[in-house]
């Protein structure tokens, strides 16, 4: 850990999605975390935390995943993540997936210790009371469920949104209700998926938000490309574009105006 | 038997008929509200539900660990009160086992309390077959008894139901009963049943019913009801049979004591339900009342092949339904759709364990792994962990299609390689962000069919991370 006075060094672990659908996800992340003292580095030995292989049944790439990650993020002091759900395997099913390897299994298990989610990691080690950032609107906030209930995110993106000046948040009625994306979920039983997503959207729309906000980019795209599918003006973004005031790009699911 | 062949393996199609289903989405919209505000209101009044949590898991486990012992002694003690014990390996002994008994007892009508282990052994349409006629007397498992239906829920098995249809059914089915009467009411439809029943109660043979624990150290059942209509079924007539599969035995009656203090909270919500029922061996020499002889059916049907085993867990479920009740994927296509006796991600890790992963390899795949069922089971069930269990289990079968796994296959390759998966992504994800375009999102892709069916896809938006990370010379390895 970092000694006392320094800054500390912060892995930031990128999260597929994010890599390759929203990079502006992973700048505002190394924003944040900067603005909060710490030494942010990207590792080049990251792809994905191997969770389509894991929850497909498909433990052995799954681990071979996780055994290839490690090395790259055993240096830092902390390793963090804009996602819960990415936050919550590396922390929660990594030192699971290889504790039949003794050696492997002790790294696996220091990494999950020092994996943090971005928002929870801001307010509850780097102790971020407020944030310098401004949004003109009203904000409904989706816990994404991997967060909320392996990580116990909740409070700290709220507490965090709180202080963006103009930003009303709001929460929904049913806030503990899976959006219904589920990694591969989404696609192998559509239907199902779609009824829940339609269900969130309809929640959504009643709170009277112009912007939907959330921490994982898995639930937002499924969200995002709900409400566009079905019209509505909802601006859909992470909340870490927010809280970072990067907020010049359009919105997920939109194109340049 | 024909009612009870399981369609799991159908379960796309059978979710897809009950999205389209009006009727049944109105009832769940409705009914999986209530049972969660419920719940979580009888939770919070409870200062140490948790702690009862913690102490009613170990129990379980400590009873799995020694199920032998603890079920050798409840046998003795039933024998040892003048009861009879009978041990059944699968649903067709222990079908054999009631048709003998209730054969001897010259049964022409029996009386059911609710059990799903009588739903696990098809229990009705077998002695249908042989000539002897169930009457369920749960108010719920009486409509669809009436209806020809399968309970969707293991606590309210007419979840599936609405009230204008019930009032339908008995308009058809009580025929005897004057056609002018007025049914419009829950309180009516209560009080037509209940008279209805009455007669069936005092006519019934053999009395069934199903048990929420058997306490070893006495030799007890155990059943918990709010109509009062398992005492009827289990007091009036001369033979009571109590169908129990094996994990439902506990130690002591303290141990059941402790687990009934969640059953109902987890449940309905209610500290309690209206009536807790003990029994123990027949009626003796002074009792005023009471079965002349008492029969405990100890079914096993794969479940001593579960212990020892990652899903020994399930082994600890008490069936009361919060999983379910919590459940998105329930709640969007209700308990039919699941194609077999337990719905819901109880179902989901009990049905590939009992009926075979073959036949119900859809029920642990069809979960977004939300987690709101563990966090809600009173016996800490570790259920997604185990639905993943089952999934590697498919998986190691090679049930998965072929395209599924060679795309996983592939994808792992490249993610097991951060140096050729970073340069071999850019050059895609910038086409992709091209053919977005201006809009931004896609209406459909090929490939992509199964996402957008339902929602539009979002484009990236055209560099990787990892590229602009390159470009502007981000800090790639931790200072010293």
């Amino acid at each position: 850990m970092a000694e006392p006075g320094s800054r500390p060094n912060v892995a930031l672990f990128v999260t597929c999605l994010a890599d390759l659908f929203r990079p502006t996800v992973g700048l505002a992340a190394v924003k944040l975390l900067e603005k909060a003292g710490c030494e942010v580095s990207v590792p080049r030995g990251q792809t994905c935390c191997g969770q389509p292989a894991y929850n497909s049944g498909d433990r052995t790439n799954a681990a071979e995943i996780a055994r290839r990650t490690i090395p790259a993020l055993l240096p830092y002091d902390y390793v963090v993540a804009p996602s819960g759900s990415c936050a919550g395997m590396i922390r929660k099913h990594w030192p699971a997936l290889l504790e039949g390897d003794p050696q492997m299994s002790k790294l696996a298990i220091s990494v999950a210790e020092k994996t943090w989610e971005l928002t929870s990691f801001l307010t509850d080690v780097c102790g971020m009371q407020s944030v310098d950032a401004e949004y003109d609107g009203v904000a409904a906030y989706h816990d994404s469920c991997s967060g909320l209930r392996e990580l116990g995110v909740r409070e700290q993106p709220r507490k965090l949104l709180g202080t963006v000046k103009g930003l009303t948040v709001k929460d929904l009625a049913h806030p503990e209700e899976c959006c219904g994306f589920g990694g591969t979920f989404a696609v192998k039983y559509p239907d199902i998926s779609g009824r829940m997503v339609s269900d969130k959207a309809d929640d959504i729309e009643a709170t009277g938000a112009d912007l939907l906000l959330a921490g994982d980019l898995g639930c937002l795209m499924n969200m995002a490309g709900k409400l566009k599918r079905s019209g509505s003006a909802i601006k859909v973004r992470h909340v870490a574009e927010v809280l970072a005031g990067d907020t010049g790009t359009p919105p997920i699911g939109e194109g340049e105006p | 038997m024909s009612v009870h062949e399981p369609t799991s393996h159908n379960f796309p199609e059978n979710a897809r008929k009950a999205l389209g289903n009006k009727t049944l989405q109105r009832g769940l919209a409705s009914a999986k509200v209530g049972f969660r505000i419920r719940r979580s209101e009888a939770a919070a009044r409870l200062p140490e539900f948790e702690t009862l949590r913690d102490e009613s898991r170990d129990i379980k486990n400590h009873t799995l660990a020694h199920i032998d012992l603890y079920l050798e002694e409840f046998e003795k003690r039933v024998v040892e009160r003048g009861g009879h014990v009978h041990w059944a390996a699968d649903a067709a002994e222990a079908r054999e086992t009631v048709l003998t008994i209730c054969r001897a007892a010259g049964a022409k009508t029996v009386t059911k309390g609710k059990s799903m282990i009588s739903e696990e052994m098809g229990l009705n349409a077998f002695l249908e077959e042989n000539g002897i006629e169930p009457v369920e007397t749960d108010l719920g498992e009486y409509i669809i008894q009436l209806r020809g239906e399968t309970p969707s829920h293991i606590i309210a098995p007419a979840f599936h139901v609405l009230k204008e249809e019930v009032i339908e059914t008995f308009r058809e089915k009580h025929t005897h009963l004057n056609p002018d009467r007025v049914i419009e009411e829950a309180r009516e439809l209560q009080d037509e049943a209940r008279q209805v029943l009455r007669e069936r109660f005092l006519g019934a043979d053999v009395g069934i019913t199903g048990a929420n624990f058997l306490i070893a150290e006495t030799g007890s059942t155990v059943i918990v009801t709010n109509e009062g209509n398992g005492d009827l079924t289990q007091t009036l007539p001369r033979v009571h049979i109590v169908l129990a599969s094996l994990e439902k035995i506990v130690p002591t009656l303290e141990d059941a004591s402790t687990i009934l203090r969640l059953l109902a909270r987890s449940a309905t919500g209610q500290e309690y339900s209206s009536y807790t029922t003990f029994s123990t061996g027949p009626r003796r020499g002074e009792d005023l009342d009471g079965p002349h002889e008492f029969h405990v059916v100890l079914l096993d049907n794969g479940r001593t092949d579960l212990i020892g085993t990652e899903m020994q867990d399930v082994l600890r479920c008490i069936r009361c339904g919060a999983c379910m009740n919590h459940c998105p994927v329930y709640g969007a296509i209700g308990g039919h759709a699941y194609g077999w006796v337990y719905p819901g991600p109880i179902g989901a890790v009990l049905s590939p364990s009992l009926i075979g992963v073959e036949e119900a390899h859809h029920l642990p795949a069809a979960s977004t792994f939300c987690g709101r069922c563990e966090a809600v089971c009173p016996m800490r069930i570790p259920l997604p962990k185990l639905m993943r269990h089952l999934r590697e289990r498919e998986f190691e079968r090679g049930i998965p299609p072929a395209t599924v796994r060679w795309g996983l296959a592939a994808w792992a390759w490249l993610a097991r390689r951060p140096t050729i998966y970073h340069l071999a992504m850019r050059l895609p994800i910038r086409l992709m962000a091209l053919l977005g375009g201006r809009k931004g999102r896609f209406r459909s892709l090929p490939l992509a069919g199964g996402w957008t069916s339902q929602r539009d896809l979002p484009a990236p938006q055209g560099p990787t991370f990892q590229a602009m990370w390159n470009a502007r010379g981000g800090r790639r390895e931790a200072s010293k």
